[in-house]
């Protein structure tokens, strides 16, 4: 797995690379709350190279999602491809994760 | 059914990456298509999490997994000899609940049960068996 972030319009994009499951959610989860540790910020997640992830790599965007709640920040998903799109239909977070085609729709937070 | 590949691996969280390659091998040495194989490496993941987390009181113990096809389906089994764990009896998770009260348990189950076509538990032995089924796709 490979984690890159930038800032722009305000968001900070998160970009990940490979695959999200039990042996590397840890780091993942690890690496998020190192760059958000200030709080309040308004957090996108780019998926566009995430090839998997498993309900270990769900359960550590959860967390990231109640605690950037928790320090009035946001979280969003964008470009979500093949299995990973398929486990998040499934998977019914769309009802509290906002969920966008790409990440210049996530950054203008314009519908999807 | 034709048995394909066959491994035993000690149920450790650390050798699931292992066990999933294993599963995916055998897969696509069987000619499943690359997506079906995502699906059964998901499932086998969010299988032998739980029979490492789970079946065993004092662990690791052993877990083998056996690989097997048909002219139409291809069947993954993961036997241990941990104590009775059916992982099909859990309680399906909330999926329309919000942020504040969403969890996570349960959603490996859930996700099993929805991407492959067939999941069956037996106890047999002193072993649980649990069989993952997916249809194969025609070349």
């Amino acid at each position: 797995m490979k984690i890159a972030s930038y800032h722009e319009k305000g968001f900070l994009v998160i970009k990940v690379e490979g695959r999200m499951d039990i042996a590397t959610s840890p780091e993942f989860e690890k690496n998020c709350a190192a760059l958000t540790e200030q709080g309040n910020q308004n957090v996108v997640l780019d998926f566009s190279d995430l090839e998997y992830i498993s309900s270990a790599g769900l359960r550590s965007i959860l967390a990231i999602a109640k605690k950037l709640k928790s320090t009035g920040g946001s979280l969003s998903l964008c470009a979500l491809t093949g299995l990973v799109k398929e486990v998040f239909d499934l998977s019914g977070f769309d009802n509290f994760l906002p969920i966008y085609t790409d990440a210049e729709h996530a950054l203008a937070g314009d519908g999807k | 059914m034709t048995r394909t590949a066959e491994s035993t691996f000690i149920a450790s969280i650390d050798n699931i990456p292992q066990m999933v390659a294993f599963v995916s091998d055998a897969a696509t040495a069987a000619g499943v298509h690359p997506r079906r194989v995502m699906h059964l490496e998901l499932a086998t993941e969010e299988a032998v999490t739980n029979i490492c987390s789970y079946a065993y009181e004092v662990p690791p113990g052993r877990l083998s997994i056996r690989v097997s096809r048909s002219a139409d389906t291809l069947r993954v089994e993961f036997i241990d000899n941990g104590v009775p764990f059916d992982p099909l009896a859990a309680d399906a998770p909330d999926l329309q609940a919000d942020l504040e009260n969403r969890e996570v348990g349960g959603l490996g189950i859930f996700l099993i049960r929805r991407l492959l076509d067939e999941v069956h538990y037996h106890r047999r032995d002193d072993q649980n068996i649990l069989s993952l089924v997916i249809k194969h796709d025609p070349a």
